[in-house]
């Protein structure tokens, strides 16, 4: 019954989808100032919308708690011995339901819009839920046509088939859903900024909606990819936490999109400048996330990473593409001609400085999406090329540095217009910087270009990032330019780790008899034993390193080869070893026929800012979504108390016959 | 000049759309074919794989087109071409084998079960020869003319279907 | 119908586990070359050579068996005097320019480096056009 249940609130949720899309639509023949009839129905239709297709999902949330295996989902990817923690993160670990929390946040998102966004035009809100009702309407139709969640089966299963055991880890039970609430936001923001171009309401008050929408988006995005690299540094074996391939692309490029987005939607909230761009960003963004779906689920592109592999699904996704994107790309054709431009600015300005870096960021997003897609165009021709990291690097400093210096200075520019001469001591800090710490790294040896300049910048920009702050009183200071601060300073983290990493990690691979010593750095790494061991449903060796540190105390590490049989796969579980500057990687392989132990080691230093940097960049945008929000709190309790006094005002008869304003409906 | 650069999203949209639906509608192999069709054969010379019979080198692919099967004891698709592989034998084909990876035990084994279709077998313990033809997994069947020269790969087990194939180019390389 | 799906789904999860071999790896396939500087140079190599087995991984972060047997192939060759260069040009000679994660300028790779500078390009203008002319703008107004 219960699965029923679920599916009927599908098929409701996906007609209200249509009333709201309806509705929607109807709100835009409303002459201004006058409401249409059916247009009343668009809000309360996504409000109630979100409540079923969450509550569909909770439903299913509950089949996989308590394995339900008369539901094929549940019985094809649950186990009724699994722990439980992973029956439920099973619950998004397979296509279906995967697809069925996206729609679950779509229709979350579209009804806390509906619900609570009071400050646009009607006409422009009406549009916009017709859009995110158009766009919900597509995904349950996929949901429901092609890839039912409640499919019964028509015998229970006796037992369930498992999960697979890369996906029985927190860190991957946490990492997708992130990453499609991620990718829902964006939806939102692609349909304000389609409802804003087809209502030309493209101004700041517009801007001020949209931006806690994208620096949501955002903040999971940077997060979401965060725990992916971390998750693939440790589980894969091998120490790479970046390998461009096309799904890990297929994150990069949403994220690569939304910052821009970000930005530019920050510059048109304050000057009312980049109308355009903002809208080309906002379809782009959520466009870049459509894509990255198709890419993973129909296997046009070979990947690690792919999982739900389908090429029929991979038509119906393609489908909506095409009709979502395709559409506001003509849309947008049609309409942007119409929007005024923005407010001027000169080139050297706050505004100048983010023009310049939103091109450079589209322009890393243009070579992502050319290495991405190119193996899939000469495939056509039967042809087959691979692009891969001396491809991806390269070609992405090319716009990267340029970027990041700007990103250093562009902070401390005054909006509109600035002269360079007036921050002369900060570029001239800033320049220093680089060179000097290039420089002195090279001092020391020989190390690869990239890397090199990488160590420069980001001691440059961990200065620049706070420079801001400079000369201000730090509790005075909004907590958006908090969330800037730190974010940017997230940035120079994050680019010291990978520079470091790049440059100077050292790797030990090396056979080891129980009792052998290997050096890596200042470590002395010894084999104590190679012991087998039991976990629930795997079996594994385990190697026991006694880890000195400069002839120091041990410390133990266990790294293990698992086995796992149902389904039957083997993996292999790096240990790691902390360290303020670093990480100590150690894995084991298999024993050679003289009895040595295949062990691999790595020092990478600084190796965790990489991540720390991602998180300290996801800090600073939730710092800016409360500093933004806030300001927006105390701006409409301020609105009401004015509404307030001057309906008290008029009350008491009017002050000297001064005819009241009229409040514009 | 505005108004035109706003249709190129689109237009770019577009042929993306338009690549990916026919990539969806193409078969998906993921087979790696080998670029050394039409060049010579490297010099090798293999150990024998088993007690009994011969090793290979490239000296014995002359007199006559012959085949040459990568394959290992340790792959199931290569029981699966085993009937195949003697269908060959009995039109008169000679085979010469390269074992992948393989123990002479094992390869042993394998051929008392399964048949032995192979006039000599080399023992490829670490990949060599399997490199050096540009062969990227097993089984995979090489058709080598009287000169020495690969004119053929077939990837993956010999179904039946492709038994007079292999024979066509058998005869394609006299 | 169900049951044989399940089956049909062990099978396929199952040939990775049949088909693995019992051999140990080559002698270079995870054993470093003592040479640090030849070591280096064939780790670089092998950052850039597709593991032709995997779905998309270098050979240097794999444990497919014909990974370790191309790491072999690699350190072997660099400690024999080979060049970087040359050894991967050996592999594309068989296997084509697949293997090669660093895309070489070829009549089917050109536009990879073709539209960069495209990019580069129209950046250049985008940026003339948007930041340039406003100077012109603003020295205008003032005058």
């Amino acid at each position: 019954m219960i699965a029923e249940i679920g599916l009927a609130a599908l098929w409701l949720a996906a007609a209200l989808a249509v009333l709201q899309m309806v509705s929607g639509a109807a709100s835009l023949r409303a002459a201004p100032g006058e409401a249409n009839a059916l247009a009343i129905y668009a809000r309360p239709a996504a409000v109630v919308q979100a409540f079923l297709a969450v509550l569909a999902f909770l439903l299913l949330l509950r089949a996989f708690a308590v394995t339900d295996l008369s539901i094929k989902l549940v019985a094809t990817n649950s186990h009724s011995m699994k722990p439980f923690i992973y029956k439920l993160t099973g619950t998004w670990g397979n296509h279906e339901g995967s697809m069925l929390l996206w729609v679950g946040v779509l229709a979350a998102s579209g009804g806390l819009l509906a619900a609570f966004e009071k400050r646009l035009p009607e006409r422009t809100m009406g549009a916009t839920l017709a859009v995110q009702g158009f766009v919900a309407l597509g995904f349950y139709a996929f949901l429901l046509l092609s890839s039912n969640p409640f499919e019964r089966l028509p015998v229970p299963a006796v037992e369930g088939n498992g999960l697979n055991p890369l996906l029985q880890d927190i860190g991957l039970a946490i990492h997708p859903p992130t990453l499609y609430a991620g990718y829902v936001g964006l939806s939102v923001a692609f349909s304000l900024a389609m409802g804003a171009l087809m209502t030309r309401e493209v101004n700041p008050a517009f801007a001020r909606v949209m931006r806690p929408w994208v620096l949501g988006a955002w903040v999971l995005l940077t997060l979401g990819i965060t725990a992916g690299s971390y998750w693939a540094y440790y589980e894969l074996g091998w120490g790479g936490w970046w390998f461009w391939d096309p799904v890990e692309n297929a994150s990069l490029m949403p994220w690569l999109a939304a910052t821009a987005l970000m930005h530019s939607v920050s510059v048109l909230a304050a000057r009312d400048a980049l109308r355009t761009w903002t809208i080309m960003l906002g379809v782009l963004a959520f466009s870049m996330s459509m894509l990255g779906t198709f890419l993973v689920r129909s296997g046009v592109l070979t990947s690690v990473h792919a999982f739900a592999v389908d090429p029929e699904r991979g038509a119906f996704i393609l489908a909506l593409l095409g009709l979502y994107i395709g559409g506001a790309f003509t849309i947008f054709a049609l309409r942007a001609g119409a929007v005024a431009e923005g407010k001027r600015f000169a080139a050297a300005s706050r505004e100048g400085a983010l023009v310049f870096n939103n091109v450079m960021l589209s322009a890393i997003l243009a070579i992502v999406l050319l290495g991405t897609l190119y193996p899939l165009l000469t495939e056509a021709f039967n042809v087959r090329v691979s692009v891969g990291p001396p491809y991806f690097n390269p070609a992405g400093a090319i716009f990267a540095i340029p970027m990041l210096l700007v990103m250093a200075v562009g902070p401390l520019l005054r909006w509109k217009s600035d002269k360079p001469a007036r921050i002369q001591f900060e570029l001239m800090l800033i320049a220093a910087l680089v060179i000097g710490v290039i420089a002195l790294v090279s001092f020391f040896g020989q190390f690869p270009l990239l890397p090199l300049l990488g160590l420069g910048l980001a001691a440059a920009l961990a200065v620049a990032a706070v420079l801001p702050l400079r000369g201000r009183k730090l509790v005075r200071v909004p907590l958006s330019t908090w969330g800037m601060v730190v974010a940017h300073f997230g940035i120079a983290v994050s680019l010291f780790g990978m520079a470091c990493e790049g440059a100077f990690s050292e790797e030990r691979l090396a056979a080891v008899a129980p009792g052998g010593t290997e050096q890596i750095g200042d470590f002395a790494v010894t084999l104590e034993a190679v012991t087998p061991i039991a976990g629930p449903n795997w079996t594994a060796m385990e190697a026991r390193l006694a880890v000195r540190q400069d002839g120091g105390e041990p410390v133990f590490l266990t790294p293990q080869a698992r086995s796992f049989w149902s389904p039957p796969q083997s993996t292999s579980e790096s240990a790691l070893l902390t360290k303020w500057n670093g990480q100590l990687y150690a894995v084991i392989g298999n024993q050679a026929e003289d009895g040595r132990w295949q062990i691999r080691i790595w020092w990478k230093p600084f190796v965790t800012f990489i991540w720390y940097g991602g998180l300290l960049i996801g800090l600073g945008g939730i710092l800016a979504i409360a500093g933004r929000l806030g300001v927006d709190l105390k701006r409409r309790s301020a609105t009401a108390k004015g509404a307030q006094r001057r309906a008290d005002v008029e009350a008491l008869g009017g002050s000297g016959g001064v005819p009241a304003p009229q409040p514009a409906e | 000049m505005r108004k035109l650069s706003l249709w190129i999203p689109l237009a770019l949209f577009a042929f993306f759309a338009g690549l990916a639906a026919y990539m969806l509608t193409q078969e998906k192999d993921q087979f790696v074919e080998s670029t050394m069709i039409g060049q010579p054969l490297p010099a090798f010379a293999l150990d024998p794989a088993v007690d009994g019979l011969p090793g290979a080198s490239k000296a014995d692919f002359t007199g006559r087109p012959k085949l040459l099967n990568i394959w290992a004891s340790w792959c199931t698709p290569c029981i699966a071409e085993a009937p195949q592989l003697e269908a060959l034998k009995r039109q008169g084909v000679e085979i010469i084998g390269i074992a992948i990876r393989d123990k002479p035990a094992d390869a042993a084994n394998f051929l008392n079960r399964y048949g032995n279709p192979y006039t000599r077998i080399g023992s490829d313990r670490i990949s060599e020869v399997q490199l050096a033809i540009g062969s990227s997994g097993v089984p995979e069947t090489f058709v080598i003319d009287a000169k020495g020269v690969i004119r053929y790969q077939k990837i993956g087990d010999i179904r039946p279907e492709d038994v007079p194939v292999l024979l066509a180019e058998l005869e394609k390389a006299q | 119908m169900i049951r044989w799906l399940f089956a049909l789904v062990l099978a396929v999860l199952a040939v990775p586990l049949a088909a693995q071999d019992s051999m140990p790896p080559a002698p270079y396939a995870y054993n470093q070359l003592a040479d640090e500087k030849l070591e280096a140079e064939a780790a670089a190599l092998m950052q850039t050579l597709r593991c032709l087995k995997c779905q998309s991984q270098s050979i240097a972060d794999s444990d497919a068996p014909m990974a370790g047997d191309m790491r072999h192939q690699v350190r072997a060759r660099i400690l024999a005097g080979e060049s970087p260069e040359a050894i991967r040009g050996w592999l594309i000679a068989r296997y084509g320019d697949y293997v090669s994660y660093e895309p070489e300028v070829s009549s089917t790779t050109w536009p990879l480096f073709a539209i960069p500078v495209l990019v580069i390009l129209i950046v250049a203008g985008v940026l003339l056009r948007r930041l340039g002319k406003r100077r012109d703008d603003d020295a205008g107004a003032k005058a």
